[in-house]
């Protein structure tokens, strides 16, 4: 605490790389800060913070014990019978309300796999120097700017069954040219999956390039060195490298799989019959449009249960086992 | 022959490749797959351009064309005169407010961000952990709660309900706190020691050094506000409050035939964000991999 006046200031602090180690004594300023300054450059944050993300968080849970019709002016306290409800399938919340987990199911273990492997392999194929490598990772990211809105109503136009560029040139290729892309199973989850692949594998690809680039060419040649084939060199270099960030993306993107909202709104209305309605969309229904907020916070907090429980399934599946039992395989 | 397997994983116990001719088949295979991608991503983009300059009938024609003919600018016109969808109501609507929530959460974020970064007080720990908790937890919870907030407010319906509770951004603070605990302390130490208070400290030393960053989050912020879809749908509900995607939703409920239309549209709310994105890709990726954090 007074001995930060005397260091010698070429003495390397940090060295640049992330956070402090942990347990290690930061450096502090010579002058510490008066008690209010550190508020005081917070508040505005926390005001913000506080009414739109803290509040809400909690007061969800105080909606969803209440039978809490927007559109009158008592809310009755019906305690935990709104997540009863969805718990019994056969009530009018319950059954649409699993149909569209399910549904939201379906879609993230079709489209997470994809979204994991194939920008990896995108990243893999473009880690090298070569003339117009930044030109293709930035076409590669375009759809993903443009954001869901616009590519959904693109891509409803690429895959109409009458007039769409995909039927027709399925059909100069040979190839049966009137799968109603939007309108049937299981083509209306081919196209979404597909569509979510297109728009968001740039984003995927971007932070694996950006990771792979961080390991070390010295690893490689060690290994090289060491009579390492191409195929080893991947599985015992490159993945032990990309852990970190590979748990980072599984976690991200599964989260945002789950949320998947747009592409359904906007591309198959949730249709084939229900089929492609997903939770987020049940969710907005129920609570946006139907007015009925108690049932939909409750299945808010389903959702969200879910979802934190397959993160920490994913945390724990990308924990550092390598100090325990050194040839385990790694899942990817 | 077996330069195809390359991409795929060999069956585990093959020896090693054999190093002759290899690099450049592969490399030539590399560049093919590269390039056949890059087109799978620029042409249904190329695509939405031209059929915004067809008539109505070669939109809806079964035989695709890549180039209008007629070109025409009618499906423009079209959404530029009628009533229901006042296109550059919304244009200026979402430029607004993107524009507004980057400049907040830059702002909040920045302030927030340097003494969790550089001081050290009480509650810091706290404040920290909720804002990491709150980065992990998925944002479906917040939106039923919010609504009546924002209701209670008196926001329905304005673009203040688009703007402020969007601009609460906790993947603002982390991003800004990494930033500045990687900036030398040494500059912020010397103007302490000249007797410069904290807030002289932060505007004149560390906001210069920290231009970038905030740059790169200030995009961020941008292109996610510009590009939100469920909050605007349900928040707004006259024509003329509308954003941009959620303008191309009743565009879409409404002109279920009309392509050449829903293009045009389309066209208009990627053309900004496309402009921003050529001029300044090179930032927006950097923030995007960033995010990726280390460990």
């Amino acid at each position: 605490m007074s001995e930060a006046v005397t260091h010698r200031p070429d003495a390397p602090a940090r060295a640049g790389a992330s956070g402090p180690p942990a347990g290690s004594r930061r450096r502090r300023s010579p002058i510490a800060p008066a008690p209010a300054t550190p508020w005081l450059f917070l508040a505005p944050f926390l005001v913000l913070f506080g009414t739109f993300v803290l509040l809400p968080a909690g007061f969800g849970v105080w909606i969803s014990l209440h039978d809490w019709d927007y559109t009158f002016p008592t809310h009755p306290f019906v305690g935990l019978s709104n997540y009863q409800a969805l718990f019994d399938p056969s009530s009018t919340a319950g059954g649409p309300f699993w149909e569209s987990m399910r549904a939201t199911g379906i879609f993230t273990v079709l489209s997470v796999p994809l979204l994991l492997v194939v920008p990896l392999g995108v990243a893999l194929m473009m880690n090298a120097r070569f003339p117009g490598r930044n030109f293709l990772r930035a076409v590669y990211f375009a759809p993903y700017v443009l954001g869901v809105a616009v590519i959904s109503v693109l891509w409803r136009y690429l895959l109409d069954t009458n007039i769409g560029l995909v039927n027709h040139y399925l059909g100069v290729l040979g190839l049966p040219d009137s799968t109603a892309w939007l309108t049937s199973q299981p083509a209306a989850w081919a196209s979404l999956v597909g569509v979510t692949v297109w728009w968001t594998l740039g984003f995927n690809a971007v932070i694996y390039l950006a990771a792979l680039q961080d390991i070390s060419a010295e690893l490689y040649e060690a290994a090289k060195m060491d009579g390492a084939g191409a195929w080893q060199r991947f599985r015992h270099v490159t993945l032990p490298g990309l852990r970190p960030v590979l748990m980072f993306v599984t976690v991200n993107t599964i989260i945002m799989s789950a949320n998947m909202f747009g592409q359904s709104y906007l591309m198959t209305d949730g249709g084939p019959g229900r089929s492609t309605r997903t939770a987020i969309m049940r969710i907005a229904e129920t609570g946006l449009s139907s007015f009925q907020m108690g049932s939909a916070a409750a299945m808010s907090y389903l959702l969200t249960v879910v979802l934190m429980a397959l993160s920490a399934l994913v945390f724990w599946l990308f924990r550092d086992r390598d100090a325990v039992r050194p040839r385990k395989k790694v899942r990817s | 022959m077996t330069s195809l397997q390359d991409t795929a994983a060999p069956p585990v116990g093959t020896s090693r490749t054999d190093p002759s001719l290899r690099p450049a088949r592969r490399r030539s295979l590399r560049y093919l797959v590269l390039y056949l991608l890059a087109l799978g991503f620029v042409s249904p983009l190329v695509y939405m351009l031209a059929t915004s300059f067809k008539t109505r009938t070669e939109a809806a024609s079964t035989v695709p064309s890549w180039i209008p003919d007629p070109f025409t600018t009618q499906a423009y016109q079209y959404l530029f005169s009628a009533p229901d969808t006042p296109v550059l109501t919304w244009f200026a609507n979402s430029m607004l407010a993107a524009t507004a929530t980057a400049a907040l959460v830059v702002a909040t974020a920045s302030l927030a961000a340097y003494p969790l970064a550089r001081m050290e007080f009480r509650g810091k720990r706290v404040v920290f952990a909720l804002v990491i908790a709150m980065l992990m937890v998925p944002g479906v919870i917040l939106v039923i709660p919010n609504y009546l907030i924002v209701s209670e407010l008196g926001w329905l319906n304005t673009l203040t309900a688009i703007i402020v509770p969007s601009a609460a951004s906790a993947f603002g603070v982390f991003f800004m706190r990494q930033f500045f605990m990687n900036l030398p302390v040494e500059l912020e130490e010397a103007a302490l020691l000249d007797g410069a208070n904290r807030f002289q400290v932060f505007v004149q030393v560390v906001v210069p050094l920290a231009r970038p960053a905030m740059a790169t989050l200030a995009l961020l912020a941008f292109l996610t506000n510009w590009n939100d879809f469920l909050w605007p749908v349900y928040v707004l509900f006259s024509p003329e409050t509308r954003t941009l995607p959620a303008g191309l939703a009743t565009l879409q409920g409404a002109n279920q035939v009309r392509y050449d239309v829903l293009m045009a549209g389309a066209v208009i709310a990627s053309v900004p964000v496309m402009l921003l994105f050529s001029f300044l890709q090179r930032f927006i990726i950097e923030g995007v991999s960033r995010s990726g954090l280390k460990g």
